[in-house]
Parts: C-alpha cells; structure tokens; sequence
C-alpha cells in the first residue's frame, strides 16, 4: 500500500504525455498559419495540381473502354448494318440484360406486363399478338400473401404489420410505384447478400483476398454515389438495372464486413466439433460457419435492406421506376404532402422486408416433427385457397364499380386516399409562423459562426493543415497512421479541388460538432430506460431509410439557399449512428459494474461520466466514426439545395465533358476525408478498449 | 408483311392511320424518358400516346435531366423532347461532339430563360422602376437575405447551367457592390425559395424560364440590354446583357430514324408552342391531375395540334 512519490515536475508530463504533445502540435499550428501568407506560388500555402490531369485520363481510359478498344462486329438488325462495338460494352450489356430480366420478371408478376413474354419471344410476337400480356396480381393478392407469409414466419404481429404496411400502401394509392420499387429492390438485396456473403467467406478462408478487399470495401463505403452514378449508366446503361447495380455497388460492402465479423468470432472449439462430427468443407461452412456466425450475418442483411431502400431516391436519377422518381416529382411541384406519404412507403417497404427476413433466417427447421401434406403445406394449402378467392373478389369488383376504377383489383396511382391537404397545410403553417421568427436565429448563426469558420478553414495554409493531421495521427497511432492519413490528404491536395475539399470539412466538421454533442446526451438519456431505447432505436431505423430529400425542401423554405439549411439536414442525418451508437455502448455496460458504482455511492451523473461514458467509449467511437461518414454523405447531398463545395462539383459532373473521370476523382476526395478521420478515431478506439481491456 | 402489319394495327384497335406510315417502323420500344417538372412529364406521356397512335411500342424511363445525352447517345433513350437552350445546351453539344445524338427540330414556342422577379414585387412597387434592369440599384436591400452580407441576393440555378454568366454579369452592369450571386443545388430549391418568398411577400430576384407553370401566377423578367451576337464575355464582349430569346429542341438518338421512320417522321414534325406546353403543365399542376391522366386529357382536347404531325 506504499505509493511512491513521484517528482512533481515530470509527473505532469509523463501523465498527460499525448496531452502536452498535442498542445504543443496546436502552438506550431497556430505559427504556421500566423506565418504562411496567401500566396498561390508558394508551396507552404498551396500544393500545385499536379493532379489535374489524372480525370481527363481516368475519362478517357473508360472512354476507350467502352467505345474503342478490342472492336467487335455486331450486326443491328433494325438499321440493317454492322456496327463496331466494343468487347466490354457486349459484356456489361448482357450483364444489364440479365439484371434487368430478372427486375421485370419479378415486377410483371407483381403488377402484369409483356417485357418476360418479349424476353422468350420479340417485340413484334407482342405486338401482333395483343393476348400475350401478362395480367397484374390483384393488390389484395399480393397483400393476403405478405400477410400469411408473416404469419407463417413470426406470427401474428409479423403478420398484422405486413397487413398494415400492405394495406396503407394500397389504400393511398401508391401500389404501382410501390411494385416498381419492390421488383427492383427483391433483386438488389439477395444479389447484395449473396455477393457480400461470397466475398466474406472468401476473405475468411484466405488473408489475401481480404488484404486485397480492403480497400475498395473503404473507398465503396464513404465514396458519396452522386459520384458513380456516371460511370455506371455509361457501362451499364439507363433504366432500372442501373439504378439495382448502383444499388448493389452500395449496399455490399457491409454485408462483407459483417460477414467477415461474424465468421472470425466463431469459437475454434466449434469448427472442432463439427470436424469431429466429420463434416467435409461445404458442411463445416454452411452447417457449422454460417449458422453460428448468424447474428452479425442478420445484421448484414438487415444493413443491405436500408440501404437498398435508402437508394430508392438516388437510383431514380438514372432510370429506377417506382416511388423515388415520383418523390422527386412530388418534391418538384412543392407537393410535400405527396412525397412525405412516397417516403412512408419507402420506409414501410424497408421495416416488412427487414422483419420477414429476420423472421425467416431465425426460423429453426424441426427435423424430428412427423406431418402430413396438409400440414407441411398448409400455409401454401391457405394462400392458394386466398389466391383463387381474391380474384373473384377482383371480377367481382368488375362488376361493383362498372366504368370507374375497380378498387378490389388495382388501386390507380394517386388515386387512392391522401392526407396530402393535412400536410400542406402544416407546412404553410410552419412557414408563415415561423419564417419571421427563425431569420434572426438564421442570419445570427452565419454571420457570426459559419462564415467566419469557412474563412477560417480557407484561410489554413496547407502545411499547418498537414502539420495538424499528421502530427494529430503520429500522436495518436505512430509513424504509421501519420503517413497513412497524410497520403489520403495529399492526393485531394494536388488535385485542383482543395479549397472546396476545405469547404467540404468545414460543413462535415460542424454538424458532427452538433450530432454528436445531441448524440451522446440524447442517447445517453435514453439509454437510461429500456422502454425509451427501443423507441429511441426505432426511430434511428426510421429516419435513416425516410428518404432526407423531404425535409429539403420545408428546411429551404424556412432557411433559404444557405449554408443553414444544408447544415441542417446534414445535422438531422448524422444524428442518427451517434444516437444509435451511444445506446447500444452504455447499455452493453455490465450491469454489475452499473451496480458496484451505486454501491459506492456513485450519484447517477457520477455514474454517467466515470462508468458509462469510459466503458461505452470504444464503440460510442464506432458511431462517431459512422457520424463522420454520414456527415459527408448528407453534406454531398446538401449541393441539391446549393453549396460551393466538392458536392457541387459532383453534381456538375453529370453534365460534364469528363463526367467519369471528374466524379470519380471527386468521389475520391470526399472518401479520403472519411477514410482519413476512420483510420484516426479506429486506432484511438483500439488503443482505449485495449487499456480498458475490452477486446 | 404489309398486310400483316394492317391486321396488327386493326387488333391493337387503333383507328385511322394509314399503314404505309408503319409499314417499316420496329416493333423495338421507342424509350422517352422522363424528368422531374410537369410539362416535361406530361410531354412525355403526350409524345408516348402519339407514338402509340402510330402503332409504336413506347416505354418512359425516369433519367436525370443532364445525365440522359450520354444516354442519348448511346441509345439506352430514344429521345429527348424538352432541350432548353440554357439549362442543357452544353450537356447536348457535349454529347453531339462524341457524336450519336441527332437534331431532331426545334419547338415553336418562344422561350426565354433569365433573371426575373414574381408579379407581386412589381404590383406592390417593391422596387420601384422595375422590371427595368436599372431599378436594382436603388433597392439592393429589399432582396437581401441572411447570407448576402446586406447585398442583393440573386439566386441563380446551379453552376452547371450557365456558369459564371450571372457573376460576370453582375459585374459588367456595375452592379457588382450592391449585389452577390447565390447558385441554387437545382430548381427544387429555387421553387421552395419562390413558395416561401411569396408567403411573406418578401422581395426575390431568382432564375426562371418561360414556359413554366409559374406563368400562372405571374413572374416579370428583369429587362436587361438587349441580347446582341457576340455581347457574351465567351463570344468576346463584355457581358453587359441580358439571354436572348432561347430555342427548345428535340434530340434523337442517331437510329432513330432509321428504326422507326414514321415516328421520327412525327417527332421531327413535332413542334409545341408555349401556349400548347403551358396547358400540359397547368392540368397537372394547376388542376391536380396526374400526368398520364392529364397526357390523356390533353390529347383528346387537341386533336387539331397533334394529328397534322402523324400525317
């Protein structure tokens, strides 16, 4: 029990050591801003573009790609001449077919068609042959089919919210966009799954392929995809199988990851057990792997789902159908009532297709039960009882409602229900009592905070910026993370977009400031009862697949064209990992160490700072990290409402000369700022849950 | 094969047209796509009911309205038929230079693309002397807002339509100390800026075109110096005037014709006037229709328009 004392002079510093070195990293910041002068020919303050070139490249090399390079004939029937057309377009050509067979395949089941019968015969079989349409599904078909099929998954709640959500989407006549969008998710999600549980197996079975993985998973994941939006129509074409590749492209790499998370914590004692069972390869991996791994896998797939519909908006702009573009639509008449009931839909989709896969990857086969036909099939046995019964009701209805439109077959678009009025007038409202009130709020916040922080961050000399970020990443992990995040840094610095790379930081910096001082007091408060979590938690999910587009538009109209309003619903967006995150972390907290807090008399805000906060730390950072990634995204969707940054930039690309080569670039750009704070905030959070002995 | 194809046209049910128009057009869909504003919705769904009256197969596919020239041109989209001389002229020639996208004509209807500021901010004398460019420097303040540093604020469309156009000309005007340009992410934002100003009857000088469905309500174009040849800073003058009056084209991929020359012969006779795109506008957002309904509706009632370009 005998302490040494030690000498008061060093114990300052070898205590708080990171601490007095970042202070001082601060001072030679502060001198190299204070010293550098703005000056374009002096390197200290900016990096030439040395980079300049590299999109007029990266253009030309998939031009040739696509147009030039290995030439082959093919013959066009309907113009009646070869053509030459390059080997690579044949193949991503036929690659869209397929795709895009399969999105018509499942949307003509859903709601009719002739693009399967053109499929097997021709467009001109079709068309002197008008019985060979396919008819739509009754909606109360597909509806009574949702419902038995969340009874037979999860029972009867399953089964009353896929009614519910069925029923909604129907009555408010939205079924037809709502088929569109469902046709085309029901292939980008298994194709997402499957392509993410392929390639997370691969990389657990062999360190190479997961080395090599790397960093496309990173760059795929904080890449904004306003950025490939280009490149893919070029390669892909326009329609709804661009908008599923985007998709795909999105949405894969977390499913990989979880995959890879899930199948490295299997227990080896586990893998033995199954090899002593004498399991071959494929029984070890899809009896034994795959099954236990399943929880982190669910979470895979439950990631795959939200962002396939969290794509919804974004695909329509190159060509998906279905409730994105009639969102946009909405959106762009000011019909915010209209597109606030496209969103619910689009949410309403993501919550049933999340339940029922959960509900059905959690179903457990009972191999020992010895049934009959009847009761093996028996909910196949009750939906073709209902099939054949709702399309007598859909006939019958033929004759009910003789020229007006048959409500028991397809509800038209638009013309079911709408509470669009309700709505309206509540933004009205908010517009006329608010506006005046908000304008001083709004012209006090960037007169006095964004603009001088924008001129501050503009003003930084790109030494004292690298200086700060190297120096930021040596302290906190070495050598090593210095360099790695001051090469990410260098190459947006000798490209030509640096100064709209630091209007980009600015914006992503000061919501993430906001997002996660709500985050952690908002989460924190909540965690605090189960009740209030589960809510809390529900909520997250809700808004992160409610498409942000609709609170664009009220946000402008109360904030004008500003830097306000696109910090908002930046700051809406990014709220939402750092809610998630700080519940999951405090409530992961063991509730022993909860309780040897009280019983030494630990009031609850002592308990709050000295035990939840400390212990929730490592995976608070996860959301954080989220946080951060987020921020971007939404910033890079913030150049909808106007900004001058690397968003602005990217929206500009579509219209572009070098559309390819500069979205990409940018794209880049935007990734390595993400990428570059990732890398700093994983090494911290893994240097603390080590100190805290938690990994 | 003729006979066929007139046995075909009388099952589809489609009455009335001659059969030596369709006798070469491909049974291949003709894809029009379909952007996010209303006339050019509803055109679409007008276009399609043409093209359907001629026997054609046609499908709508939602496209970015820049990104869909490279489309174009590849042919994933037949055609587009709104090409606004400056909004997407650049992302036209853009496409035309890498070749594969034809000039299918132009529309009658006289458009004009410019600054301009709603009806009421004339009505209610906001700032006296308008529309004439000249007003706006008197009244800088009343088209202030949170982030023009007590400037006038003009809200322009994003860079991508024009550029620098507006703050060069803002300069060349003199006009350069009393007022900042604002680029707007896109006509959403421009819209919601109009709907909100209009509440508080509150001045705005923003970035419109004519037509558009806020002719209804009233909007007056600031009267700039006339456009004249060669007055732009690109074409070598000093930038000191306002647009000129703008065209609207139709664009086709380069097969068109050849693939379907009946309706190419129809869309390349094809020719709307305002008066024509402002009605298919106001039945949907004036009278609430949709747009296939509203499409429907206005081909019905403009039989006398249509029927001369399918013959």
């Amino acid at each position: 029990m005998h302490r040494r004392v030690p000498d008061m002079g060093t114990n300052f510093f070898t205590k708080h050591r990171k601490l007095s070195q970042f202070v001082i990293l601060l001072i030679a910041f502060f001198a190299l801003v204070i010293l550098v002068k703005p000056n374009e020919a002096n390197v200290l303050w900016r990096f030439p573009s040395l980079l300049a070139s590299l999109p007029g490249i990266i253009n030309d090399f998939a031009e040739n790609l696509m147009f030039n390079w290995f030439p082959i004939q093919v013959y066009d029937p309907h113009i009646e001449e070869y053509e030459e057309v390059a080997l690579l377009r044949e193949v991503t050509r036929g690659f869209s077919r397929g795709v895009l067979f399969m999105i018509e395949f499942i949307r003509e089941v859903l709601i009719g068609g002739v693009k399967t019968i053109v499929a097997f015969t021709s467009w001109e079989f079709v068309r002197e042959n008008p019985w060979a349409a396919w008819p739509a599904l009754p909606w109360t078909v597909v509806s009574g089919g949702a419902v038995i099929l969340g009874y037979a998954l999860n029972g009867r709640n399953l089964a009353l919210l896929a009614g519910a959500a069925t029923v909604y989407i129907s009555v408010f006549g939205q079924w037809h966009p709502a088929m569109e969008t469902l046709s085309f998710v029901l292939v980008a999600a298994p194709v997402s799954v499957l392509l993410g549980l392929l390639f997370g197996i691969l990389s657990y079975k062999s360190h190479a392929v997961e080395v090599a993985l790397a960093p496309f998973l990173n760059i795929a994941q904080t890449m904004p995809h306003f950025s490939y939006l280009v490149p893919v129509t070029v390669f892909f074409g326009l329609g709804d199988h661009a908008g599923a590749i985007a998709t795909i492209i999105f949405a894969t790499p977390p499913m990989i990851r979880l995959t890879l998370l899930g199948l490295k914590k299997v227990p080896v004692e586990v893998v033995e057990a199954g090899l002593m069972n004498g399991s071959n390869d494929k029984q070890i991996l899809f009896k034994v792997l795959v099954p236990t791994a399943r929880r982190d896998i669910l979470i895979g797939v439950n990631q795959v789902i939200m962002q396939c519909l969290a794509m919804a908006v974004i695909a329509s702009f190159i060509g998906a159908k279905g409730l994105g573009f009639n969102l946009l639509l909405a959106l762009n008449q000011l019909r915010i009532g209209q597109a606030l009931e496209l969103g619910i839909c689009i949410v309403l989709i993501a919550v049933v297709l999340d339940k029922l896969s959960l509900a059905y990857a959690n179903k457990q086969t009972d191999y020992f039960a010895d049934l009959s036909f009847a009761q093996r099939h028996k909910y196949a046995l009750v939906f073709a009882v209902f099939f054949v019964g709702c399309i007598a009701v859909a006939l019958l209805g033929q004759l009910i409602f003789q020229d007006g439109i048959n409500y028991l077959y397809l509800i038209p678009h638009n013309k079911g229900i709408t509470t669009e009025l309700f709505w309206q007038s509540g933004v009205d409202w908010m517009v006329d009592n608010w506006y005046a009130g908000l304008q001083g709020f709004n012209r006090g916040l960037i007169v006095n905070v964004l603009q001088p922080m924008k001129n501050a961050y503009l003003a930084m000399p790109v030494s004292a910026t690298f200086l700060l970020v190297m120096g930021t990443g040596c302290i906190i992990g070495g050598i090593r993370s210095a360099l790695i995040v001051g090469g990410l840094l260098l190459f947006i610095a000798l490209t030509e977009w640096w100064d709209r790379a630091l209007i980009t930081m600015y914006m992503a910096s000061f919501s993430v400031i906001i997002s996660v001082t709500f985050g952690l007091i908002v989460g924190s408060i909540c965690a605090q009862y189960t009740f209030a979590s589960k809510a809390a938690l529900l909520a997250c999910d809700t808004l992160q697949t409610f498409p942000s587009f609709i609170y664009l538009i009220p946000v402008i109209m109360l904030f004008g064209v500003t830097d306000t309003s696109v910090l908002i619903a930046v700051i809406i967006y990014a709220t939402i990992p750092a809610v998630r995150y700080t519940i999951e972390g405090i409530r992961n907290v063991p509730p022993s160490l909860k309780e040897a807090g009280m019983m030494s008399g630990a009031t609850a805000f002592q308990r709050w700072v000295k035990i939840d906060l400390p212990l929730a730390f490592p995976h608070i950072m996860l959301g954080v990290n989220q946080t951060v990634i987020f921020a971007l995204f939404m910033v890079i969707i913030g150049a909808m409402i106007g900004t001058d940054d690397l968003g602005q930039y990217i929206l500009k690309a579509l219209s572009d000369k070098q559309g390819i080569g500069n979205g990409l670039m940018l794209g880049l750009c935007v990734a390595f700022i993400g990428l570059a704070v990732d890398h700093l905030i994983n090494t911290w959070a893994a240097q603390r849950k080590n100190a805290l002995g938690l990994s | 094969m003729k006979l066929k194809n007139t046995l075909s046209a009388a099952a589809i049910g489609l009455a009335s047209i001659g059969s030596h128009a369709m006798a070469a057009d491909s049974a291949e869909p003709i894809v029009i796509p379909t952007h996010n504003w209303s006339s050019q919705v509803v055109m679409a769904y007008v276009i399609g009911g043409i093209f359907e009256s001629l026997g054609d197969t046609v499908e709508y596919v939602p496209a970015d309205s820049q990104a869909v020239y490279e489309a174009i041109r590849i042919g994933d989209v037949t055609i587009s038929h709104e090409v606004w001389q400056s909004t997407f002229g650049a992302s036209f020639y853009n496409a035309m230079a890498k070749g594969g996208i034809i000039d299918a004509g132009t529309h009658s209807a006289a458009t004009l693309e410019e600054m301009g500021v709603p009806q009421y901010v004339i009505d209610d004398n906001l700032c006296p002397g308008l529309p004439n460019w000249e007003a706006l420097k008197n009244c800088p303040e009343v088209f202030a807002t949170a982030d023009s540093e007590g400037k006038g604020r003009w809200l322009e469309g994003p860079q991508s339509w024009h550029g620098d156009l507006m703050p060069i000309r803002l300069e060349a005007l003199g006009l350069g100390d009393l007022y900042t340009v604002k680029f707007a992410g896109g006509a959403d934002a421009i819209w919601a800026e109009l709907a909100s100003a209009k509440k508080e009857g509150r001045g705005i000088i923003t970035f419109n075109w004519t037509p558009n469905f806020t002719d209804a309500e009233g909007f007056a174009f600031i009267e700039f110096p006339a456009y004249t040849d060669g007055c732009r800073v690109a074409d070598g003058g000093d930038g000191a005037c306002g647009s000129p009056k703008g065209w609207l084209k139709k664009a086709a991929n380069y097969k068109f014709p050849k693939t379907h020359p009946a309706a190419y012969s129809a869309f390349s006779k094809l020719d709307f006037s305002s008066t024509d795109i402002g009605q298919m506008a106001a039945l949907v957002d004036i009278d609430g229709m949709s747009h296939q309904d509203a499409a429907a509706k206005w081909l019905a009632d403009h039989e006398d328009v249509w029927k001369p370009f399918v013959e």
